[in-house]
């Protein structure tokens, strides 16, 4: 029953060969078996968003996901968020605009807004309230939160005219 | 001793933490995984394990939590997520088909003219969150049956049908003989649910939906549907769709009743709520008592008809 399947996660860019039983979670796969512990594990079952993760281009909760089901297709996570040393607006605008305290939900929150901004870098203030509600925060109160996003995306707007 | 001279496995310094390497724990139980690439190959790969306590995996949106606590413990998962061809929508002989594969994602936008395609863009916001929009099905969420399913309520107003597929052949199911109870449908274990079909309302139709949770996202206390059209001034082809409220989506025949042939207004809308909130069985637990959900369904009902545009 526990027999493992060869698969291979594709998670920024980088090719991870891993050996897996079905039952293990993608964030599982991608924390143990890959070591990119960016990515956290909160509630397990769907609910904190905080393993929010990017596939083939759309925002998933990876611990809704078996690793098995992930193989081949591209992953982006929060260590793929920066460019060098360069900090992504988002993650610049989460320092400057205190979006975080502890920081466990952060790479959750990340994910989920950079792929909100991707799919529309004009995006309202009441869609993204309706899609940064996917998530928890206990420290924040949200508030900061949603004014990291606001100005990452007038930054981003602004970076591309 | 040893330690300061044995330099680290590469694999060692990979890992995250030490607790890793010791056992492996995971929280679901095993299965075996299926992944098959056609129809028919689901189909036989379901027949052959569904007696041995074999599942469907879709989304996964709701089966893996129910995994993750060992409330469900399936032996073989089916992933038909590599199926093709059961990722479609499309419009045909005046239904809108929907394939098992179809994400709630893809009905932000409508997905067809007229009042179908405004419907399920409305009621498709209510559906959980965004990152569980985009791995969640439609028609998973019908073969899950949660009575709080928005899905379900909509596939109930409307007079849905269900496509069920097995090696046995296929079978037509309509909304009133398909939601059988609390998570329980009359889907058999070796059949796939391939297909839901939506008959497409006239141009003219008016949807309101309306659902009240405590908190954005949360499961819903109590939603309604409600579709009519006007004929002369007057209601016609009236249908109320209570869900959330009892253990299973339905229409609410007293409610409808109540606005047959009247003309939309307060009193009429208010006259329908009440008929609703009488008519249901409602579900009871700690933080939500039978009185309250009875005016929920008072409420939702009437909102519904309000906001019907």
């Amino acid at each position: 029953m526990s027999d493992k399947v060869d698969i291979t996660l594709d998670i920024n860019g980088a090719a991870h060969a891993i050996s897996v039983e079905p039952r293990k979670t993608l964030v599982d796969a991608i924390r143990d078996d890959c070591g990119q512990t960016g990515t956290h594990i909160g509630c397990e079952h769907g609910v904190c968003g905080t393993c929010t993760i990017i596939l083939d281009g759309e925002a998933i909760r990876s611990c809704l996901m078996f690793a098995v089901q992930a193989d081949g297709r591209k992953i982006r996570t929060v260590e793929g968020l920066a460019d060098g040393e360069t900090l992504h607006p988002l993650q610049q605008a989460f320092i400057d605009h205190h979006g975080l305290q502890c920081g466990f939900c952060t790479p959750g929150f990340l994910m989920l807004a950079a792929n909100a901004l991707e799919h529309n870098p004009d995006i309202g203030d009441g869609e993204l309230l309706d899609v940064l509600a996917s998530n928890l925060c206990r420290c924040t109160g949200y508030q900061n939160i949603i004014k990291a996003v606001r100005a990452a995306r007038d930054t981003m707007r602004g970076a591309k005219v | 001793m040893e330690r300061a001279r044995a330099a680290p496995a590469p694999e060692k310094i990979r890992r995250a933490s030490a607790w890793t390497d010791k056992k492996e724990t995971m929280k679901p139980a095993s299965f075996r995984y299926h992944a098959p690439k056609t129809l028919d190959e689901a189909v036989a790969v379901l027949a052959e394990v569904a007696p041995d306590d074999g599942r469907v995996l879709a989304g996964g949106q709701s089966l893996v939590p129910i995994m993750a606590f060992r409330l469900a413990k399936p032996t073989h998962l089916v992933d038909i997520n590599g199926i093709k061809e059961l990722a479609q929508i499309k419009v045909d002989g005046g239904k809108l088909r929907i394939g098992a594969c179809v994400r709630h994602a893809a009905f932000y936008e409508p997905v067809c003219d007229g009042p179908l395609g405004r419907l399920l863009a409305t009621v498709v916001r209510s559906i959980a969150h965004h990152p569980i929009r985009t791995r969640g099905t439609f028609c998973g969420s019908v073969a899950h049956a949660d009575p709080a399913s928005e899905w379900c309520a909509v596939v109930a107003t409307l007079d849905g049908e269900m496509v069920a597929q097995s090696q046995r052949g296929e079978r037509i199911i309509p909304a009133k003989d398909y939601f059988a109870g609390i998570m329980t449908t009359t889907l058999q274990e070796d059949e796939l649910l391939t297909e839901v079909r939506l008959p497409m309302p006239a141009p003219d139709t008016r949807v309101g939906f309306q659902e009240f949770s405590r908190r954005a996202g949360d499961f819903a206390l109590s939603m309604a549907v409600t579709i009519y059209r006007l004929e002369g001034g007057k209601i016609a082809d009236p249908r109320v769709g209570i869900g959330g409220a009892e253990p299973r989506a339905r229409r609410i025949a007293e409610a409808e009743a109540a606005l047959r042939g009247k003309q939309p207004g307060a009193d009429v809308f208010n006259a329908a709520g009440e008929a609703a909130a009488a008519a249901i069985d409602p579900l009871e637990d700690i933080h939500t008592g039978a009185e309250y959900r009875r005016d929920l369904v008072r409420a939702m009902t009437r909102r519904a008809l309000d906001s019907a545009a």
